[in-house]
């Protein structure tokens, strides 16, 4: 289980290349990654910075991992997140989680994420044209992370 | 000594990322440490009031509601997560 914060670009087909590699038991990989788009409430963005909280952002994450590591049947699990100045095109996280079937891949992917977006310390400060804002929180964001909760 | 730390909007608005105080005598939780910053007032009154959705952690580790606070705990207050 891996969790790393960087300012650098991450390469997807690598990252999962070396995440099974020489593993037979791993039959599923699902990978989620996300990206900086050039839009946000309607205004056309130009560039975001993402701020996190060293050594509690990490943890979070650890610990999110672990959660779904309780839940599914996870072989292994990648968490990059990158931090600093990015603008659209970029790639801002990625979420991969191995296992041996497709479903416990799928479920701990997109839990994983959720919870990410809910509960791991990091904020985004766009730039648009009316000027720099900070990214207000969404409520679908708490509304998806509590789905998981409610399945029990 | 507590050491605070302030992340994102409430960094900017506050115009510092940390400090250290002493916890005054009576003060012994982390809605008794908001209180008292809120009473300084100005900015502080205004971006940690309790109408705000300011989220809080003690030692790097989300809280939800009051947490009683000791010597040489690290809290920071932030506004709501928006990262992934």
């Amino acid at each position: 289980m891996t969790v790393r914060i960087q300012p650098d670009d991450f390469d997807v087909s690598a990252e999962i290349a070396a995440l099974r590699r020489g593993n037979p038991r791993i039959g599923a990989v699902a990978s989620f990654v996300g990206i900086v788009r050039d839009v946000n409430e309607g205004d056309a963005v130009a560039g975001l910075t993402l701020e996190h909280y060293p050594g509690m952002t990490e943890k979070a994450i650890g610990e999110i991992v672990e959660q779904a590591r309780a839940r599914w049947n996870v072989i292994e699990a990648l968490v990059i997140h990158r931090v600093g100045a990015l603008k659209p095109l970029d790639q801002i996280v990625l979420v991969v989680v191995a296992s041996g079937h497709r479903g416990d891949a799928f479920a701990a992917c997109e839990f994983i994420m959720d919870y990410l977006k809910t509960r791991a310390p990091f904020w985004k400060k766009e730039s648009t044209e009316k000027g720099a804002r900070w990214v207000e929180a969404r409520t679908d964001d708490e509304i998806a992370a509590e789905r998981w909760r409610l399945k029990g | 000594m507590i050491t605070v730390l302030y992340f994102a909007r409430l960094r900017e608005t506050l115009g510092t990322g940390s400090e250290r105080l002493a916890l005054p005598p009576g003060v012994h939780d982390l809605e008794g440490l908001r209180a008292l910053l809120v009473a300084r007032g100005g900015a502080w009154e205004e971006a940690l009031a309790p109408s705000k959705p300011v989220r809080a952690a003690v030692n790097q580790v989300m809280t939800i509601g009051d947490m009683p606070l000791s010597d040489g705990d690290e809290v920071a207050f932030f506004p709501p997560v928006t990262g992934g």
